[in-house]
C-alpha cells in the first residue's frame, strides 16, 4: 500500500479548503444552490482529482482516463469548482453559476462543461451510468477505473439497488463508489425520513466490498481508495462518514442549509472561517 | 384476396442485429430477461460477449446504456414497449434525451394487438412520451423489411432514438428494392390518390393498404402514406397532403392524444391549413384482454372502420 506523505496531505487539505471558499462565494452569487451536501463532498473528490485519478484536463475525451460520475448532483458547485481549479477551464467561469448562456448549468450536464462525465441531478441515475462506462472498459480491455459518488438519503433511490446487483453480478472490479454519509437529507435526519442503517451490511449483501472510513480525513481516504483500485472481482463502496456542510461551523450538521445558499452576512462569516484555516494550513506547509 | 406472407417484425430486428454487428464492433445490445421475446437472443448467441442481460432492471438497463454510449458503444436496448419507456421515462429523459447519448431503444409488444395479456401490457402512450422529449427520434416501421432497414439506418445515425413494433407476425408490405430511398424523418408514398390521404405507422400501415383497395372499388381514390417517423415528421409531405386531397385520415395503434395524429393536427393548425382530419387511434382509455383482431375490431382500428371513416370524410 501507498504511503502518504504529510505534505501532499497538507496540500490536499489546503486544496479542499480553497474548494470550500469557491462553494460558499458561487452560492452566495447564484443566491441559490446546495451548500450542505457540497460541502460534505469535497474532501473525497478533492483526493480524487488531485492525488488518484488518471486525467488531463487538456485531453477531456482521452478515452483511457478515469471517471468520475457526480450521481448526487446538486452538488455540482463542488464538482465544478474542482475542474476549474483542476484546469478543465477558467476558475473565472465559476463566478456564473446557474445563469443564462453559461457553461455551469445548476446541475451537471456532460456536453455543457469540461470534464463533467454525466448529466445528473434526478437521482439515483449516477452508478447505472458507472455500470456502462465500466463495462465498456471490461470489453475494450481499458485500464480506467470508474468513480461515483452519491449522496446517503440519494439511496433510498431503488434504481441504485438494480445498479448495485448488476455491478456486483458482472464482478465490476473497475468501480469505486463512494456514498457521503452525512446522515442529512432535506427532511430531516436520514434515519427518520427512510432508515438507511446498516448502510455497510447493506452493500456487503448486495455482493459488494465495503470500506467505512472519515470522509473527511484525506489519509484515509487515499488509502481506501487504494484498496478499492486493488480490490478484485468485486465492485467496492467506500462509506464517507461525513458532516453536512463541514468546515463553515454555522453550516455543520444544519440541514437548512441543504439548499439554501448563504446570504452576505452568513458568506463573509464563512470566508472568515475558512480564510482563518487556510492561512494555518498554509503556515504548515 | 392474395394470401399475405407474414413476417415477425421481431425477427427482423434480430436478423439486422446480427448483420449490424458483424459491421460495428462497437455496437452493444442489453434487454431486460425478455431476450427470447425480444428476439436480441439471437445477437446474444452470436456476440456473447457484447450482449449484456440486465435482468428485471429497466431503469439501471437505461442508464446503463448511456454510460455504454458515453464510450463510443452503440447500445441498442430492447424489452416491451411498456416497460422500455413509461417505467423509465426519467432515464431517458436524463440519460439518454437531456444528455443526447447515442443510445436506440428499440421495444417490441406495442399497441393493442399485444392481445390477451391484457393493457398492463398494451403501451398506448410510448409515442407520445418519446415524443415530448427533446433530441428524440420516434419510430414505428410497418413490416419486417422495413424493420430491417430502420434498425440498420438507427446505427448508422448518430443521436437518441426510440422505435417500437408489435407483437404479432405481420404481413409483408415490401421488398428489399421498394425501400432503397428510405430515410428517416421522411414518410413515404406508398400508393398515391388525390380524394384523400390515409397516413399510418407501424402495424396500421397494412390495413390501410386494404383499406386502399376497397375504398377503389366505391370510386374513391385514397393516398396512402407510410409515416414510420413520427418525429421529427415529415411536415412537408403532411402539408402536400393537406393541400393536394384536402382530407386526411391518421391511424396509428397508439392513443389519439400525442402521437401520429397529433402530430399531424399540430403541423395543420400551425401553418392555418383547412383540411379535413379524422385520427384514429385508441379513444383516451385503457382496453382489455382479447384475441388481437377482435380487439382491433372493438376498439375500430381496422380496415373495416378506416374504410368507414374515410367515406364519412369524402362524403362530407
Amino acid at each position: 500500500m501507498k504511503n502518504y506523505d504529510e505534505k501532499t496531505i497538507n496540500e490536499l487539505e489546503l486544496t479542499a479548503v480553497k474548494i470550500r471558499k469557491h462553494i460558499i462565494e458561487m452560492l452566495y452569487r447564484a443566491k441559490s444552490g446546495h451548500p450542505g451536501g457540497s460541502l460534505s463532498a469535497v474532501d473525497a473528490i478533492v483526493a480524487l482529482y488531485f492525488a488518484k485519478m488518471k486525467h488531463n484536463p487538456k485531453k477531456p475525451d482521452d478515452p483511457n482516463r478515469d471517471r468520475f460520475i457526480l450521481s448526487k448532483g446538486h452538488a455540482a458547485p463542488a464538482l465544478y469548482s474542482i475542474l476549474a481549479e483542476s484546469g478543465y477551464f477558467p476558475v473565472d467561469e465559476l463566478k456564473k453559476l446557474r445563469e443564462a448562456d453559461c457553461m455551469l448549468q445548476g446541475h451537471p450536464v456532460c456536453y455543457c462543461t469540461p470534464g463533467v462525465e454525466a448529466s445528473t441531478g434526478s437521482l439515483g441515475h449516477g452508478l447505472s451510468f458507472a455500470n456502462g462506462v465500466a463495462l465498456a472498459g471490461k470489453l475494450d480491455n481499458k485500464k480506467y477505473h470508474v468513480y461515483c459518488m452519491m449522496g446517503d438519503g440519494e439511496t433510498g433511490e431503488g434504481q441504485v439497488w438494480e445498479a448495485a446487483a448488476v455491478a456486483s453480478h458482472y464482478k465490476l472490479d473497475n468501480i469505486t463508489a463512494m456514498i457521503d454519509r452525512n446522515f442529512l437529507q432535506i427532511d430531516g435526519n436520514t434515519e427518520d425520513v427512510l432508515r438507511l442503517e446498516s448502510v455497510y451490511r447493506r452493500w456487503r449483501s448486495f455482493g459488494w466490498h465495503a470500506i467505512e472510513i472519515n470522509g473527511h480525513d484525506i489519509k484515509q481516504i487515499l488509502t481506501a481508495l487504494d484498496e478499492a483500485a486493488d480490490h478484485k472481482n468485486q465492485p467496492s463502496m467506500i462509506i464517507l462518514n461525513t458532516v453536512k456542510g463541514k468546515g463553515v461551523s454555522f453550516m455543520e450538521n444544519n440541514v437548512d442549509f441543504h439548499g439554501v445558499p448563504p446570504n452576505e452576512m452568513e458568506r463573509n462569516l464563512a470566508i472568515k472561517e475558512l480564510t482563518l484555516l487556510e492561512k494555518k494550513l498554509e503556515a504548515a506547509l | 384476396m392474395s394470401k399475405k406472407t407474414m413476417v415477425n417484425p421481431r425477427n427482423a430486428y434480430g436478423k439486422a442485429l446480427i448483420e449490424l454487428g458483424k459491421k460495428h464492433k462497437n455496437l452493444v445490445v442489453l434487454d431486460a430477461d425478455l431476450s427470447k421475446s425480444t428476439k436480441t437472443i439471437m445477437f446474444a448467441k452470436e456476440y456473447p460477449n457484447r450482449f449484456f442481460e440486465m435482468g428485471i432492471a429497466e431503469a439501471n438497463m437505461i442508464s446503463t446504456a448511456a454510460g455504454l454510449a458515453s464510450c463510443g458503444k452503440i447500445p441498442f436496448v430492447s424489452t416491451f414497449a411498456v416497460f422500455a419507456t413509461g417505467r423509465v421515462y426519467d432515464q431517458i429523459r436524463m440519460d439518454v434525451a437531456y444528455s443526447k447519448a447515442n443510445v436506440k431503444i428499440f421495444a417490441t409488444h406495442g399497441g393493442i394487438s399485444v392481445g390477451k395479456d391484457g393493457a398492463s401490457h398494451q403501451m398506448i402512450e410510448d409515442l407520445a412520451l418519446m415524443r415530448v422529449l427533446p433530441n428524440m427520434t420516434v419510430i414505428a416501421p410497418s413490416d419486417a423489411t422495413q424493420t430491417g432497414q430502420i434498425v440498420h439506418l438507427m446505427a448508422e445515425k448518430v443521436g437518441p432514438m426510440y422505435a417500437r413494433v408489435g407483437r404479432a407476425d405481420a404481413p409483408l408490405i415490401y421488398h428489399k428494392d421498394d425501400l432503397k430511398d428510405i430515410k428517416i424523418g421522411e414518410g413515404m408514398i406508398v400508393k398515391d390518390g388525390s380524394d384523400l390521404s390515409i397516413i399510418s405507422c407501424g402495424t396500421m400501415v397494412e390495413p390501410t393498404i386494404e383499406a386502399r383497395s376497397t375504398l377503389k372499388k366505391q370510386g374513391i381514390k385514397a393516398r396512402i402514406i407510410d409515416m414510420h417517423t413520427i418525429k421529427p415528421i415529415d411536415k412537408k409531405l403532411v402539408m402536400k397532403c393537406a393541400k393536394e386531397t384536402g382530407a386526411i385520415i391518421t391511424a396509428e395503434e397508439h392513443s389519439i392524444i400525442g402521437g401520429l395524429g397529433a402530430a399531424v393536427a399540430e403541423i395543420l393548425a400551425d401553418e392555418n391549413i383547412s383540411c379535413k382530419l379524422i385520427r384514429m387511434g385508441i379513444k383516451d382509455i385503457f382496453c382489455e384482454s382479447g384475441d388481437p383482431a377482435t380487439l382491433l375490431e372493438k376498439y375500430e382500428l381496422n380496415e373495416k372502420h378506416i374504410v368507414k371513416n374515410a367515406k364519412k370524410l369524402v362524403k362530407n
